[in-house]
C-alpha cells in the first residue's frame, strides 16, 4: 500500500449516530456528492453504493438485509438482485458489483471512508 | 375427442410425415373436453375446454377443416365429400362421428325451450334460454342427465329429473345405490321422478311449457333437456354400405376396422362385439389401436372395456366399476346416517374383486378399480376395504406398491404404472402436473390423480429425493407449515420464528413472507420496530416504488365511489407536489413521482381531506370495484355500490400471500368484471352469486361459481372463510387462482370445506378474520402520529437536501421520470 492511499484512507466522514440505523436495515448518506448505503447487518456495519446498477436508481439502502449461505447481503428493492455486503459482488450475476466503502463506529457515531 | 386422440397418436407416433391427413370437423371449433362440459356453466371458457393447442395440427401438417361436415363417402372412388363441396381422396379412412342424443319421438319435442345436452353450442343455447325460465326438467336420469340437472341448478333453475327406469343411473347402480343417490339429490332441491315415461311436450303458444307423462300426470317447465341416452351417428356409414348392427353402430373388429378393411370406426359410432361405448376411456383406446393399424405398426387390439366410472354428480360421489351386477359373493355397507353405500362383488373364492358400486364416498375407487383390473389377490378380510376404519386401525388398503408394473393407472389414456415410474425416473419428474404433461396420465377424467400423487411420493422417497417446498434456505418449512407454527405457538416476531423454526439471518424471500403472515395473524402495524426491517420497500414506505426510486400514492376509494370534494383534494395534492396523475384499473387515482420525504406531507393532506391508505403497496386487499348498481342503472337488480363499499371496508388492510382483488356487479351484465377477481359477486334477483379464484394479469383465469343466490350475511360469511383459508394454506406470492389450481378436488372440495365445514375449521377461520377486521387501523394515519416511524422518510441520514438523482421531464402537461440517457445528457451539459 502506498503512502498516498494510506493518507486518503484516513479521511473518515461522520455520518450519523448508530441509533439512527435500525438493526438489519440500511440508510443512505450523502458523502461528498456520492450516495452511500450504510447497512447494519446483525452486529456488523457495511457500506456500499446506493446505486443499483440493474435499475440505475439510487435505492440500495431501501433493500432488505439478510444473508445467503451465511454471507451477509442486501437485496435491491427494484428487481431484487442480492449483493454480497463484504465484496459488493452481485450474488445472482458475478459480472456486476457495487463499490464497497470502509465504515466504522466511533464514540457511538458512524463514520465512512469515502474511498476504499 | 376420440378423433382428436387419433390425430394426437398419429403426431406422437411420428406418422404425420408419411401420411397426408385431412380432418373434417363439423363443429365450429376443434375438439374440446366434453367430459368437462358442465364446467362451462361454472365459468370455464370454450377456450379452456379446448383440447387442441392452437397451431398444433398445422405444425404437424394436418389439414383441419373446421365447421365442415363430411356428408358422403364413395368407397369405390375412395373419396369423402363435405357439406361445403370439398372432395378429398383417401387411402384409409377413419370415422369418429360420435353419437347424437336420443330424443324420444313425442309430440312437440322440437318446440322452443327443448334442448339436448351434447355440444358447447347446446350449452350456450341452454344458458341463454335459462335466463327467462324458472323451472327446468331433464328427461333421463343417467350419467349425462344428472350432469345436465347439475348445470340447470347452477343456472338458478328449479330442477326436475325424469327417469323411465325405476331408479337413477340404472346402468351403473343397483337399487340401494340408486335410492341413496336419489335421496341425496333430492336433499339438494332437485325433484326426482322415476318410472315415468314422457308422452308429450306441452306448449304455451309455440313454446315448451311442460311435460305430460304416459300416466296422465304432468309437470310445468319452461326449459326441457333431453338426455335419454345416445345413439351412434352411423348415417354416413349406412349410406356408404358399411355393415351396421341391428340397433345401429358401425360394426368393427378388434383393430377397429369396419367391414371395409380401409375404413375404421372409433368411439361412440363404433359397435364392437355388440357393444357401443359411451365413455371416453374405451374411445381413447380405440383411437390408439386404429392409429397403430393405419400406420401399419403394432399388433394392438381393442378387446372391449368395462364401463367403470367415477363421477361427482350434483356434489355426490358416485362410482361403479367392473361387473357390479355379476353373480358372486356380495358384500355391502350402507350407512343411511352418513349417506354412504359401498358394495363389492367378489369371486366365489373371495380372493378376487369382480366389481362394485360406491355412492356417497368414492375415495376408494382408484384402489378398488386397480385391484379388480389387475386381479390382485385380496387381503384376508376384504370387508375392510369398504368398512369405515375404526379409530387407531391401520388402513386396509394395499397401497400403490401392491400393484404390478403392468397395472393401468390411467384408464382414459391407457398409461401403466410401469410407464409412469419410468417417466418419473428418466425425466426426473417431481410433481403431478409434470407427470400429466409427460405421460398424459390423469388428463382424461382425472380420477387417477390421487394414485399418481401416491405413486410419485413412493417413487421419490425410494429415490431419496426430498420434495422441497421449503420457503427458502432459512426455513425448512412450507409457508403453510410456518403459518400453522406461528399461530400455534403464538409467535409474534420474525426473530422468534427464525430462532425456533429456522436458521441464519433471513433474506428478501422469507422476510416479507413472514411479515405478511404475522400481519395476517396478528395485524400489528407493519412499521413497528420489530416488523420494519422485514418489509419490502413498498410496505416499508407505505407506497409503491417506481423505476426511478420515487413512489406512487393510491388512496382508498372504496367501491370506486368518490365525492367531488375528494376529487378536488386529490387534484390539489397532485398540483402542490408536482405529481403525475393517472386513473387505475381498480377505480382509483394513482399519484406518481412522490419523493420519499414528500410522502408524509402528501398523506397529511390526504388524511385531512378524509382519505385513508389504499394498500396498493401491500400484498393485501386492493379494491372492491363496482358498477353503479340498481340505484341508478335501469338493469341493476341489487345495490352493488353499497355492497362493494361494505366489503372493501371489511377487508381493507388484510394482508395475504398475494394481492387480492374483488368486484361487485349489480346484474348479470357484469360491468364490474367480477369474474376476473379473486372473489367476485354478481347480483341476482334473489341475492348474490359468489365467484372465487379468478385473476387477470399475466395468466388470466375466470373465477368459478362457488354459490348462488346468497343473502348478504351468508355471502360475507363465505368470503370470510374463503379468505382466511387461502391466507393460511397458499404458498408465498400465490394468487387465489394458482392456489385453486393446485387444490385437489377443486371447487367441490372448496364447497365442502367452506360451506359444509368438512374440516371443522370454519368457526376458527371466521374468528381469525374478524380479529383482523376489528384491529384495522389506517397505516398512514398511525404513521403520521408516530415520530419514530416518520424518521425513515428522508432520503439521506446526514442531509436534508432532496435526492439530486431524481429528475423529471414534462410531457403531455405532466411530469415523468427522465430516462437514463436524458439524465446523462443533462449532467454533461451542467458538468
Amino acid at each position: 500500500m502506498s503512502q498516498a492511499q494510506a493518507l486518503v484512507q484516513e479521511s473518515w466522514v461522520d455520518v450519523c449516530t448508530l441509533d439512527e440505523i435500525l438493526p438489519n436495515t440500511a440508510v443512505c448518506a450523502m458523502v461528498d456528492g456520492q450516495q452511500i448505503a450504510i447497512v447494519r447487518s446483525g452486529a456488523q456495519l457495511y457500506a456500499v453504493d446506493n446505486f443499483d446498477p440493474f435499475s440505475r436508481a439510487f435505492v440500495m439502502s431501501r433493500g432488505i438485509v439478510g444473508d445467503r449461505r451465511g454471507r451477509p447481503m442486501i437485496a435491491s428493492p427494484i428487481y431484487k438482485h442480492a449483493f454480497d455486503l463484504q465484496t459488493g459482488a452481485c450474488v445472482d450475476d458475478p459480472t456486476v458489483s457495487l463499490r464497497v466503502f470502509a465504515v466504522r463506529v466511533r464514540h457511538g457515531r458512524v463514520e465512512v471512508c469515502e474511498r476504499r | 375427442m376420440v378423433g382428436h386422440r387419433f390425430l394426437e397418436r398419429m403426431i406422437g407416433g411420428g406418422h404425420c410425415s408419411r401420411f397426408r391427413i385431412t380432418a373434417f370437423c363439423e363443429e365450429s371449433r376443434p375438439a374440446y373436453d366434453r367430459v368437462g362440459l358442465t364446467s362451462f356453466f361454472s365459468g370455464k371458457s370454450a377456450e379452456a375446454l379446448s383440447l387442441v393447442e392452437p397451431g398444433r395440427y398445422e405444425a404437424a401438417g394436418i389439414e383441419l377443416l373446421v365447421g365442415d361436415r363430411a356428408i358422403a363417402i364413395d368407397r369405390e372412388a375412395r373419396t369423402v365429400t363435405s357439406a361445403r363441396q370439398k372432395t378429398v381422396a383417401y387411402d384409409q379412412l377413419v370415422l369418429a362421428t360420435g353419437s347424437y342424443p336420443f330424443v324420444p319421438p313425442i309430440p312437440n319435442k322440437d318446440a322452443p325451450g327443448c334442448f339436448v345436452y351434447r355440444t358447447l353450442d347446446d350449452l350456450a343455447a341452454i344458458r341463454d334460454y335459462a335466463g327467462r325460465s324458472r323451472v327446468g326438467v331433464v328427461v333421463g336420469g343417467g350419467l349425462l342427465g344428472l350432469e345436465a340437472a347439475h348445470a340447470l341448478s347452477q343456472l338458478g333453475l328449479q330442477v326436475h329429473v325424469v327417469e323411465f327406469a325405476p331408479r337413477l343411473m340404472a346402468l351403473q347402480l343397483d337399487e340401494v345405490g340408486g335410492g341413496l343417490l336419489r335421496s341425496k339429490i333430492e336433499a339438494l332441491g332437485v325433484s326426482v321422478h322415476t318410472g315415468k315415461s314422457a308422452a308429450a311436450v306441452e306448449l304455451d303458444g309455440d313454446r315448451a311449457a311442460g311435460l305430460r307423462f304416459a300416466d296422465g300426470s304432468s309437470l310445468s317447465a319452461e326449459l326441457i333437456v333431453f338426455s335419454a341416452g345416445i345413439r351412434p351417428r352411423d348415417q354416413l356409414a349406412r349410406e356408404s354400405g358399411l355393415e351396421l348392427g341391428a340397433r345401429g353402430g358401425i360394426v368393427v373388429d378388434d383393430q377397429c376396422r369396419t367391414s371395409d378393411r380401409d375404413v375404421f370406426a372409433i368411439g361412440e359410432c363404433a359397435l364392437h362385439r355388440g357393444r357401443v361405448y359411451g365413455l371416453v376411456g374405451p374411445g381413447y383406446t380405440m383411437a390408439s389401436v386404429a392409429a397403430d393399424a393405419v400406420a401399419g405398426m403394432g399388433e394392438e387390439r381393442f378387446l372391449g372395456a368395462e364401463l367403470s366410472t367415477k363421477l361427482k354428480l350434483l356434489g355426490v360421489d358416485v362410482a361403479s366399476f367392473g361387473e357390479p351386477f355379476a353373480n358372486g359373493h356380495v358384500m355391502s355397507w350402507f350407512d343411511a346416517a352418513s349417506g354412504v353405500y359401498k358394495k363389492l362383488v367378489l369371486s366365489d373364492d373371495r380372493k378376487r374383486l369382480t366389481g362394485g358400486i360406491l355412492v356417497g364416498d368414492a375415495s376408494a375407487y382408484g384402489q378398488l378399480l386397480q385391484l379388480q383390473q389387475n386381479g390382485v389377490a385380496l387381503p384376508p378380510h376384504p370387508e375392510d376395504l369398504i368398512l369405515p376404519p375404526r379409530a387407531g386401525a391401520p388402513s386396509a388398503g394395499l397401497g400403490i406398491s401392491a400393484l404390478p408394473e403392468t397395472a393401468t393407472l390411467c384408464s382414459c389414456l391407457n398409461v401403466s404404472k410401469g410407464a409412469i415410474c419410468a417417466a418419473i425416473e428418466s425425466a426426473q419428474l417431481t410433481t403431478v402436473p409434470a407427470i400429466k404433461k409427460c405421460t398424459g396420465a390423469g388428463t382424461g377424467c382425472g380420477s387417477c390423480v390421487p394414485l399418481l400423487s401416491e405413486l410419485l411420493n413412493v417413487q421419490l422417497k425410494r429415490a431419496g429425493v426430498a420434495v422441497s417446498n421449503h420457503l427458502c434456505e432459512h426455513f425448512p418449512h412450507s409457508r403453510q407449515e410456518l403459518f400453522d407454527l406461528l399461530r400455534l405457538h403464538r409467535v409474534r416476531s420474525f426473530d422468534a420464528l427464525i430462532e425456533r423454526h429456522g436458521q441464519g439471518a433471513g433474506c428478501e424471500i422469507c422476510k416479507p413472507a413472514v411479515a405478511s403472515m404475522l400481519a395476517s395473524a396478528w395485524n400489528e402495524h407493519v412499521l413497528d420496530k420489530k416488523h420494519l426491517p422485514l418489509q419490502d420497500t413498498n410496505d416499508r414506505y407505505l407506497a409503491n416504488i417506481q423505476r426511478d426510486g420515487t413512489y406512487s400514492v393510491v388512496p382508498r376509494v372504496a367501491g370506486g365511489e368518490i365525492t367531488p370534494d375528494k376529487l378536488i383534494a386529490l387534484g390539489r395534492v397532485a398540483q402542490r407536489y408536482g405529481l403525475y396523475a393517472k386513473i387505475t384499473g381498480a377505480q382509483r387515482v394513482d399519484l406518481l413521482g412522490a419523493r420519499l420525504e414528500q410522502l408524509p406531507l402528501i398523506w397529511r393532506e390526504l388524511i385531512d381531506a378524509g382519505f385513508e391508505s389504499g394498500h396498493a403497496y401491500g400484498k393485501a386487499l386492493r379494491t372492491v370495484k363496482s358498477c353503479v348498481g340498481s340505484t341508478w342503472c335501469r338493469f341493476g337488480v341489487q345495490d352493488s355500490v353499497s355492497l362493494a363499499i361494505k366489503l372493501e371496508n371489511r377487508y381493507k388492510g388484510l394482508r395475504s400471500p398475494h394481492k387480492l382483488k374483488s368486484a361487485v356487479s349489480g346484474c348479470a351484465r357484469e360491468c364490474a368484471e367480477a369474474q376476473s377477481k379473486d372473489f367476485g359477486i354478481i347480483a341476482t334477483e334473489k341475492g348474490y352469486n359468489l365467484y372465487l379464484c379468478g385473476n387477470g394479469g399475466m395468466k388470466p383465469q375466470h373465477a368459478q361459481l362457488f354459490a348462488i343466490d346468497l343473502d348478504e350475511a351468508t355471502l360475507i360469511k363465505y368470503i370470510d372463510r374463503f379468505l382466511m383459508f387461502y391466507i393460511r394454506t397458499a404458498d408465498r406470492l400465490q394468487r387465489t387462482a394458482g392456489w385453486f389450481n393446485a387444490l385437489e378436488g377443486g371447487m367441490d372440495y372448496l364447497r365442502e370445506v367452506l360451506i359444509e365445514d368438512s374440516l371443522g375449521i370454519c368457526a376458527e377461520l371466521e374468528a381469525d378474520l374478524l380479529r383482523v377486521v376489528d384491529s384495522y387501523q389506517c397505516e398512514w394515519k398511525a404513521t403520521l402520529d408516530d415520530p419514530e416511524k416518520l424518521r425513515q422518510f428522508r432520503p439521506f441520514v446526514n442531509s436534508s437536501e432532496p435526492d439530486p438523482s431524481i429528475v423529471f421531464i414534462h410531457e403531455r402537461a405532466q411530469p415523468r421520470p427522465a430516462t437514463w440517457a436524458e439524465k446523462t445528457r443533462a449532467q454533461e451539459k451542467t458538468g
